[in-house]
């Protein structure tokens, strides 16, 4: 996936985290992260992000990160929400996750 | 039995809501990607429920997502996440005829065959909201197998009749009739629309014994304040309780006498309060088994 524009998605509200996915040609992945709890949680919260754009095949952005105590899916779907704005891409894949 | 005296409204990009929906005592929780969700924010929303749904445990709850209309390509977006993310029930908004029921259930169905769930896993409920959906009550409840119930809608309902709501709910009376005999003739639940009024807990608590009375099995709440006092309205009384087992003891007893006439205190017991019994003792076992899993 290719980022091509800034994507933003989450909100400054507590347990939510605002990602903000910019391009960045050829350099791979920079990420700036902010958290309430960095020094418990910021290399879970770094990993998590990582994770998740690597799944969507991004391997060039600038990502910055407010965190306000998210949960892993909620840095998940705010990371893949800003991706997919980023990338200008609504063809969105979902893959089977039942659990029930 | 699956109780739906409370389902909980929870917007689904509110993550903190989402996070902590299974700690108020509902009965069912209902993500919404419907008319909580910014249009702008429809896919941040899906995401995150979608989410979720893979990876948070509500416990024994059941979860469902109401999606955005058919009409629009949201509501298609909406089933190719939320079907793959297996909520026991996809909400329908603003059913106007069996039709729209029809086309729901024939993405689901393409969706769990792409997947490769088993085609019926994922079960329906319709939102009536407008007049003709009232009007059409009764083939919407029969349109397909997988509808767990009907609901109303009213704030949609009321605009359609060019009207507005009172505390009464006389406006609803008839909408509210229709659903419930169409629920009932179709052998499904029928399920209220939301009292949006939070800090009226006594006229809230009216419209509940209301709904009741007239056989809904339960209604939809925004705020988790409404769950308690809703709950205690459709529990049966002690008293009511009683007679109920006293019903059916009395049964059992004519049965081992092999007597096809059943009575109690001198009075005859014919077969609905026979039926009424049975369902009200099934209900109070099923509140308490929840109450037990809260714990």
């Amino acid at each position: 996936m290719e980022i091509v524009t800034v994507g933003k998605a989450g909100t400054v509200e507590s347990s939510d985290i605002i990602v903000m996915i910019e391009p960045n040609e050829k350099k791979g992945i920079e990420l700036h992260l902010e958290s309430q709890v960095m020094q418990q949680f910021g290399a879970q919260i770094e990993n998590v992000i990582r994770d998740t754009l690597k799944d969507l095949g991004v391997e060039n952005a600038v990502v910055s990160a407010t965190d306000k105590g998210a949960l892993d899916c909620t840095v998940i779907a705010r990371t893949k929400a800003a991706a997919y704005r980023a990338a200008k891409c609504t063809d969105y894949k979902w893959n089977f996750g039942g659990n029930r | 039995m699956q109780l739906r005296r409370s389902m909980l409204f929870v917007p689904g990009n509110n993550p903190g809501m989402i996070r902590d929906a299974h700690i108020y005592g509902s009965d069912s929780i209902m993500f919404d990607l419907e008319d909580s969700v910014s249009v702008l924010e429809k896919d941040t929303a899906r995401f995150l429920v979608y989410s979720a749904l893979t990876t948070l445990h509500y416990g024994k709850k059941e979860l469902v997502v109401r999606i955005n209309d058919l009409n629009s390509q949201l509501g298609i977006d909406d089933l190719e996440a939320i079907v793959r993310a297996q909520p026991h029930v996809i909400r329908l908004p603003k059913t106007e005829n069996a039709g729209d029921v029809i086309q729901c259930e024939k993405e689901i169905e393409r969706i769990e065959r792409e997947v490769g769930i088993e085609v019926g896993t994922t079960r329906m409920m319709a939102a009536i909201e407008s007049a003709e959906g009232v009007l059409n009550a009764k083939e919407i409840a029969f349109s397909s197998k997988r509808l767990i119930g009907i609901a109303l809608g009213a704030e949609d309902y009321v605009t359609s009749l060019k009207t507005t709501r009172s505390p009464e709910g006389i406006e609803l009376l008839f909408a509210r009739s229709m659903i419930v005999n169409a629920a009932r003739a179709a052998g499904i639940m029928a399920l209220d629309t939301v009292y949006s009024d939070v800090n009226n807990e006594e006229g809230f608590r009216r419209e509940a014994e209301m709904i009741k009375k007239l056989g809904f099995d339960g209604k939809s709440v925004i705020n988790p304040r409404q769950i308690a006092p809703l709950h205690d309205v459709f529990a049966p009384t002690e008293k009511d309780l009683q007679k109920a087992y006293a019903i059916m003891e009395a049964i059992e007893e004519a049965n081992r006498r092999g007597s096809g006439v059943i009575a109690l205190n001198g009075k005859m017991i014919d077969k609905p309060v026979v039926e009424r019994a049975r369902y009200m003792i099934e209900r109070a076992n099923a509140a308490k088994r929840s109450t037990v899993e809260e714990v």
